[in-house]
């Protein structure tokens, strides 16, 4: 299912115009992204929580090569899946 | 400050200008149905967001940590995300005063 596909079934299932639908989506993950990129967690009850993991920059080398490389450091959201959205996917 | 539901229902009303019963209605809705989807194996893609996957995860040997005995632990069916590279930018370059 991809971002269409959702609106539209958001529209059916609210008897929403496809514009107020879209309109919906776009604020809920909107939101998200924002709340992400301020360094915040997100918590959506019964789906899952999504939070921004720092990692340290680091010395390392080219395996190939032995070359010393400084790996920058760097910033990535993690997603936790919530209960209920677990125990509904694993049969 | 962590955002919650709660948010997403307020900022659909002030954005979207629908009721605020029909907003929450609608936000609660959107998770719901990509609940239904990951339920039945299908995976969900927002672009410029990431992609929830729906991975089977085989039956493995595992030991439990705190007595040392062997198990197995059995075949399951997992929810895994995997971010945008859009959104995995944005969030790289966003100010480290942040932290």
């Amino acid at each position: 299912m991809n971002k269409s596909e959702l609106i539209e079934t958001l529209a059916k299932s609210e008897n929403l115009a496809l514009k107020k639908a879209e309109e919906v989506v776009n604020t809920v993950f909107g939101d998200m992204e924002k709340a992400l990129i301020r360094g915040e967690r997100v918590e959506i009850r019964g789906f899952g929580s999504f939070k921004v993991k720092k990692y340290d920059g680091y010395q390392g080398r080219n395996p190939k090569t032995g070359d010393i490389i400084n790996v920058a450091s760097k910033k990535l959201p993690f997603f936790k899946v919530g209960k209920e959205l677990k125990d509904r996917v694993d049969i | 400050m962590t955002l919650i539901k709660e948010h997403l229902v307020r900022s659909t009303y002030d954005n979207v200008g629908l009721s605020k019963s029909k907003s929450s209605e609608a936000v609660e809705r959107v998770f719901e149905i990509m609940r239904d989807t990951l339920a039945s194996g299908e995976d969900v893609l927002i672009s410029g967001f990431g992609k929830f996957c729906v991975k089977e995860k085989s039956e493995r040997r595992g030991r439990n940590p705190a007595t040392g005995h062997d198990m197995v632990l059995g075949a399951r069916r997992v929810v895994t995300f995997r971010c945008s590279p859009v959104l995995r930018n944005k969030i790289l370059d966003d100010d480290e005063a942040t932290f």
